[in-house]
């Protein structure tokens, strides 16, 4: 996110805009100023908050955020800088010239104090109701600056209405603060375009278009707003209450799936370091909490690959032998939600290249109540099945009318990796000490393929493991080292990687029925891309859209949030790149200390194929209930 | 509304892109374009500019919400903004307010049947020292009584 403060300035107002030399070193490159009597040199155009944080001075801060564009809306961040009249935010300063800097003078607390008490005197609400209760930066700096009354008085009277109309995501106008923060989110982190000031002065307020509700605009669902808002004005659905009541019910059979990104995240809400994997302590928990049966969602993760990888084969055959031109190539990915809906609506004319296997969430709930009910003789109204997500939009899929293939309603309940955080401190539990234990059966533990889903290029990295195995009959770990396709990995915006098939073995068993032989693919070269964020989605979709390098591609994975679902939007806040960094990984160090590493070796997927989709990856069952189709939305809103 | 009435609104905002341009600069004039002569814009004009501007439509509806001269819902022909600060108030605007109320029948921030008449506040328009004012679309009228003000919205008419 190199030039996150560039992305949409207004023509007139880039010059303004300082670039930081590429060697500071060089002659002009840093400059020297002083900050509280300090000396310290930083490349010339750090902003006085970054030179402040590299020097260990704190700065509160609340509109700022280190994904995002500068605004310098709250100034919450002023200091005095010598010489000049007014104090200066230091968020938005760039440093071009030897000042003096003084960060906490009476005039810079007071200035502060007045800030936050000014934001208080608006904020209605009391912050034991709050779901932000304990992890809100309103509070944290009210405590911070000592406020012990109302100085501006505080606000009686709820102004608006809570919005809930969306299956996701909850706004609460009255504890916004104007912070903008969900408006640099969702226009230029994502692309979407849902929220922006409304009105002007005392009347101004974070609205969407002509003021709809949001189920009514173009929202994509993908949370990445409720991540940074700092107070609890946005938020998730919360469906802890029906899960609850689902559990004290004994005639219910209740279920949960566990997908990979909650589980390198989770430990954060209990005090631990980012980067920690509670895998198989959770699952002692959530039996613990009262669930009948844990799975664990890689298992569908490793599903989709062979049934996602078949369909790519299969429509690479029919374009390249069969000279099909009405197949849709490159085919993209559809385990995001959130991109599903963005495509659909900015996108439509496209949806027919969105691989047409379900989620890994859609796939296990359609199994649960089919397969899994049948080989426990369960009645499949009465199981619940509940998912553990990183992702508020999983919440909006699992309610999509497509989505009942099994004849019920697939996946009842979605949860977020912050709603179950509560539901296990809420049982009394603390997730750090609980004893390891294994996913239950007939579904067990899955493979590390399935595993890495979480993190962006994850499934494109799983399915070149299975593909170059089937195609040339080599093991992945000796074409990649270790099994790392590297290519695919980072934090780019958009990767993009060719591999090379220079020869080909044998068709394995499980798709010989589809293809005769893989003589078509020999000296081909399989181009693919992948992309996390939709913003970084919108550049690739206009450069399909115009011919471009990607219209090229085989097969293209796409993300909705940034660093792909342990950046999604039902994780703990706070999330910046760092987090991120350290969520991946936890991840790929699971996958690297697993034996079981490809989708296609797992031998549960094996015994599924055999026992229930008969017919094989892309058959008749595995099309009915495997299978979807999507809607084409359009970006018009009536 | 109709495809017919779509495609016209669409013609007519890809006249004003062509003429104003297609940079993010060019939105205040192309939405004053379109209030001028239109007395403000739709929805789906809204969502026209903003396709063709390439921002979001939720970006143009900021952009009008912000400014009280722009409007997204319909208003009358004629719109006629009284000023509400303090020189017009002490010279006497309740007088002349009511008397336009009266008047048109309507009440502030109102529109008549007949969308002839569009009626609300304004704040200051720079004529303190010939209050109360008033401005009928883009004139400035002054030094008003509630008489002389009936009179001018009845030659409006």
């Amino acid at each position: 996110m190199e030039d996150k403060n560039k992305n949409r300035v207004p023509l007139g107002q880039k010059p303004h805009i300082v670039e930081k030399p590429k060697d500071p070193s060089a002659i002009g490159g840093s400059i020297t100023v002083e900050i509280n009597e300090k000396k310290v040199t930083v490349p010339m155009g750090t902003t006085i908050l970054e030179a402040c944080r590299e020097n260990q001075i704190h700065i509160p801060t609340l509109c700022y955020h280190d994904d995002l564009c500068f605004a310098g809306v709250c100034r919450l961040c002023v200091v005095e800088v010598e010489g000049m009249p007014t104090l200066a935010a230091s968020c938005s300063y760039p440093i071009t010239a030897p000042i003096k800097i003084k960060t906490s003078t009476p005039k810079v607390r007071r200035a502060r104090k007045h800030v936050i008490d000014l934001m208080l005197s608006e904020h209605y609400g009391e912050c034991y109701s709050c779901i932000r209760n304990n992890n809100c930066e309103l509070q944290a700096l009210a405590k911070e600056y000592g406020v012990t009354d109302y100085t501006f008085g505080h606000i009686e009277k709820k102004r608006y209405e809570i919005d809930d109309s969306s299956f996701s995501i909850i706004r609460d106008l009255d504890k916004c603060v104007l912070c903008k923060r969900c408006v640099r989110t969702c226009i230029d982190l994502q692309e979407v375009g849902v929220l922006e000031a409304i009105g002007r002065g005392h009347e101004t307020h974070i609205g969407t278009f002509l003021d709809k509700q949001l189920a009514d605009v173009i929202c994509i669902n993908c949370g990445q707003c409720i991540n940074r808002c700092p107070t609890g004005a946005l938020h998730e659905k919360e469906i802890t209450q029906d899960i609850w009541s689902a559990i004290d019910d004994p005639t219910k059979h209740v279920v949960i799936q566990t997908a990979p990104s909650p589980r390198a995240a989770i430990g954060e809400e209990f005090g631990l370091e980012p980067g920690h994997s509670m895998t198989f302590k959770m699952n002692t928990a959530l039996k613990r909490i009262g669930f009948d049966a844990v799975f664990d969602t890689n298992f569908t993760a490793d599903l989709t690959i062979i049934e996602e990888g078949t369909e790519l084969l299969l429509r690479l055959y029919k374009a390249l032998v069969n000279k099909d031109e009405s197949v849709k190539l490159p085919q993209f990915t559809s385990c995001s939600p959130g991109w599903v809906k963005y495509l659909e609506h900015f996108y439509p004319e496209y949806v027919g290249h969105l691989s047409s296997a379900k989620s890994p969430q859609q796939m296990f709930g359609a199994l649960l109540k089919t397969y899994y009910a049948k080989k426990l003789k369960l009645d499949p109204s009465k199981i619940v099945s509940c998912a553990v997500m990183p992702c508020s939009a999983k919440k909006f899929e699992c309610n999509r009318p497509e989505m009942n293939d099994s004849g019920y309603q697939d996946v009842d309940y979605g949860l977020t990796t912050r709603e179950l955080a509560k539901m296990i401190k809420e049982a009394g539990i603390h997730l750090p000490e609980m004893p390891d234990s294994h996913f239950d059966n007939p579904f067990g533990d899955a493979s590390g393929a399935g595993l890495i889903f979480g993190v962006t290029g994850g499934v494109m990295e799983a399915a070149i493991r299975s593909v170059i195995e089937f195609i040339t009959g080599d093991k992945a770990e000796e074409v990649f080292d270790g099994m790392n396709v590297m290519p695919v990995r980072g934090f780019e915006g958009i990767k993009y990687a060719e591999i090379k098939i220079d020869h080909v073995g044998p068709v394995p068993d499980l798709i010989k029925h589809l293809v005769p032989n893989w003589d078509w693919v020999k000296g081909a070269t399989l181009k693919v891309a992948v992309v996390h964020g939709t913003a970084n989605a919108k550049k690739v979709m206009d450069d399909i859209k115009a011919g471009g390098k990607f219209s090229q591609c085989h097969f293209i994975e796409f993300m909705a949030c940034p660093g792909g679902c342990l950046g999604g939007g039902g994780q703990p806040i706070p999330t910046n790149e760092e987090i991120r960094k350290k969520r991946a990984e936890a991840i790929y160090a699971e996958d690297a200390g697993l034996e079981l590493r490809k989708s296609h070796e797992n031998p549960h997927i094996i015994q599924t194929y055999k026992e229930f989709l008969t017919d094989g990856p892309c058959g008749h069952t595995a099309h009915k209930l495997l299978h979807t189709h999507y809607t084409v939305r359009g970006k018009y809103i009536a | 509304m109709l495809i017919s009435e779509k495609q016209a609104l669409t013609e007519r905002v890809g006249m004003l892109v062509q003429k104003y341009g297609n940079s993010r600069s060019a939105l205040i004039p192309i939405l004053q374009d379109i209030q001028h002569n239109f007395k403000y814009i739709t929805d789906f004009e809204q969502q026209e500019v903003a396709r063709l501007l390439d921002i979001h439509p939720v970006e143009v509806y900021s952009v009008i919400s912000f400014y009280s001269f722009l409007s997204s819902k319909q208003r009358g022909k004629n719109i006629v903004r009284l000023c509400q600060s303090i020189s017009c108030e002490l010279e006497g605007k309740e007088k002349v307010a009511k008397a336009i109320e009266r008047e048109l029948g309507i009440k502030f921030g109102e529109t008549t049947k007949d969308k002839k008449f569009t009626l609300e506040y304004t704040n200051c328009m720079g004529m303190c020292d010939q209050s109360p004012a008033m401005m009928v679309n883009e004139k400035v009228y002054s030094k008003l009584t509630p008489e002389k003000a009936v009179q001018i919205l009845k030659e409006v008419k």
